[in-house]
């Protein structure tokens, strides 16, 4: 057998997981769709002592509208199902777009939305993504609390978030865009589903008179975490979106950003210029989707 | 040996009942415990695809699901499509096409193109492909393993 022993817990509510992760403290650990996590524990990277299997909880799976018109998705809700709802591709078609990235799709049949987010991997798409679409994260414990931490906050390092051991991550609330938004996800790997060797996510919107009002922009696998981008609000916001702002955009970001490793499968020079490539293009098509309103 | 758990878990409509460790992977469990050993394991960590089951109907890894999940769940295995006399439909156009040179991967590559096929009728070779990455063939046969899945395709569509 490949993992190391464990305990195994099955609650089938939300109340009996948190007490179950009360009495376990830092010697339990959640299990959500386990694409992760079970690969780890199979090379035995990872060893938790006890396991807190969520999947008996269907309370967890759902992906409903919010009164402000966005989204709240349970953290157990799988990948694929996002990824084919026509409820988050009509309000955000960034993330079916995204989603396709994401493992293989058998990967995602199984993984869940809210575990990647938890799982804080800076290679995973979905850490990234919440942290430029700046989603709500309820994050619930017993005895505690109900708290909501916006992603930027909730992510503190590789594999690192503010979650207790005898806290869950509860749901994901995303809220609605403003008009005129538009959204992008470039990325660069060696095959399909395989780690991004770069990859940039920007979300922008347009005023009335068609200047960038807003724009957040991430770039991810060039750095020890996801970074978000403090040059392009500080380029764009303000002024119109020409193909030389853009540009000087992606210029001063991949110069002063980002810190891209060389490893096996790209050199940090290779990584700096297929940045600026990415850069370009996420943000061309974000404000032209934004001009055709979104 | 640790705790074990009891399970009931359908595999290819039979019901088996099990005491089985938490840390006994499905893949294992199949292989080892039920003696179903259509399903291979290669990589063990999610990426190869050659251990794909249906769990519930969906296209999963076995390597990366406890068999203590399992429990009350449905599970299909590449033992459940055809026998040798009769072949399934999506097996005969593998064989016909020459889609299989050492036939490890296969089983991870039919489970995954069944299911596929009944959601996508008529797959375009994007879709295929698309639909396959999550597959590796070591022998690098993957354009006999498109014809396949088109000529399969097109027979299934026929016989409906």
């Amino acid at each position: 057998m490949k993992p190391v022993n464990f305990d195994y817990y099955a609650p089938t509510s939300v109340e009996e997981a948190l007490d179950t992760l009360a009495e376990l403290g830092y010697n339990g650990k959640v299990l959500a769709g386990g694409q992760s996590l079970i690969a780890a524990m199979n090379f035995r990277m990872a060893r938790p002592g006890a396991l807190v299997d969520l999947n008996n909880i269907p309370e967890l799976s759902y992906i409903k509208p919010t009164p402000e018109g966005g989204l709240a998705i349970g953290t157990m809700t799988r990948v694929y199902a996002v990824e084919h709802s026509p409820e988050v591709a009509k309000r955000f078609p960034l993330l079916p777009e995204v989603a396709k990235f994401i493992a293989h799709p058998q990967i995602r049949r199984r993984g869940t939305f809210g575990g990647a987010i938890a799982h804080a991997d800076p290679a995973g798409q979905l850490p990234s993504i919440s942290m430029v679409m700046n989603m709500k994260c309820l994050i619930k414990g017993k005895g505690k609390e109900d708290r909501w931490v916006d992603a930027p906050d909730l992510i503190i390092g590789p594999f690192m978030t503010v979650i207790e051991p005898d806290e869950m991550l509860a749901e994901v609330v995303i809220n609605p865009l403003p008009a005129r938004t538009g959204a992008r996800y470039e990325q660069v790997s060696r095959q399909n589903g395989g780690y991004a060797q770069a990859a940039v996510a920007s979300i922008v919107t347009l005023d009335e008179k068609d200047n960038c009002k807003d724009v957040r922009m991430i770039l991810m696998g060039v750095g020890e975490l996801p970074i978000l981008s403090t040059k392009a609000s500080e380029i764009l916001v303000g002024n119109k979106p020409t193909t030389e702002a853009i540009e000087a955009v992606a210029e001063e970001a991949a110069a002063s950003e980002i810190d891209p490793a060389t490893d096996l499968h790209g050199t940090a020079e290779y990584r700096r210029s297929i940045t600026r490539v990415l850069i370009v293009r996420s943000l061309t098509e974000a404000f032209a989707r934004a001009e055709k309103g979104g | 040996m640790s705790q074990t758990f009891p399970i009931s878990v359908t595999v290819n409509g039979k019901v088996y009942n099990r005491e089985v460790e938490p840390r006994l992977l499905l893949s294992d469990f199949l292989r080892h415990d039920l003696g179903l050993i259509g399903t291979h394991v290669g990589c063990e960590h999610g990426i190869c695809g050659a251990c794909t089951i249906l769990f519930d109907g969906e296209p999963v890894r076995s390597c990366l699901i406890f068999a203590v999940q399992a429990n009350g769940h449905e599970i299909r295995t590449v033992e459940s499509l055809g026998t040798p006399d009769h072949l399934h439909p999506l097996q005969q156009s593998f064989k016909d096409k020459h889609a299989l040179q050492c036939g490890f991967c296969t089983p991870g590559f039919l489970m995954t193109l069944v299911p596929f096929l009944e959601e996508h009728p008529n797959p375009s070779e994007d879709e295929i492909r698309e639909a396959i990455d999550g597959n590796i063939c070591r022998c690098t046969g993957y354009e006999k393993i498109v014809e396949a899945v088109e000529d399969a395709a097109a027979k299934l569509s026929q016989a409906k």
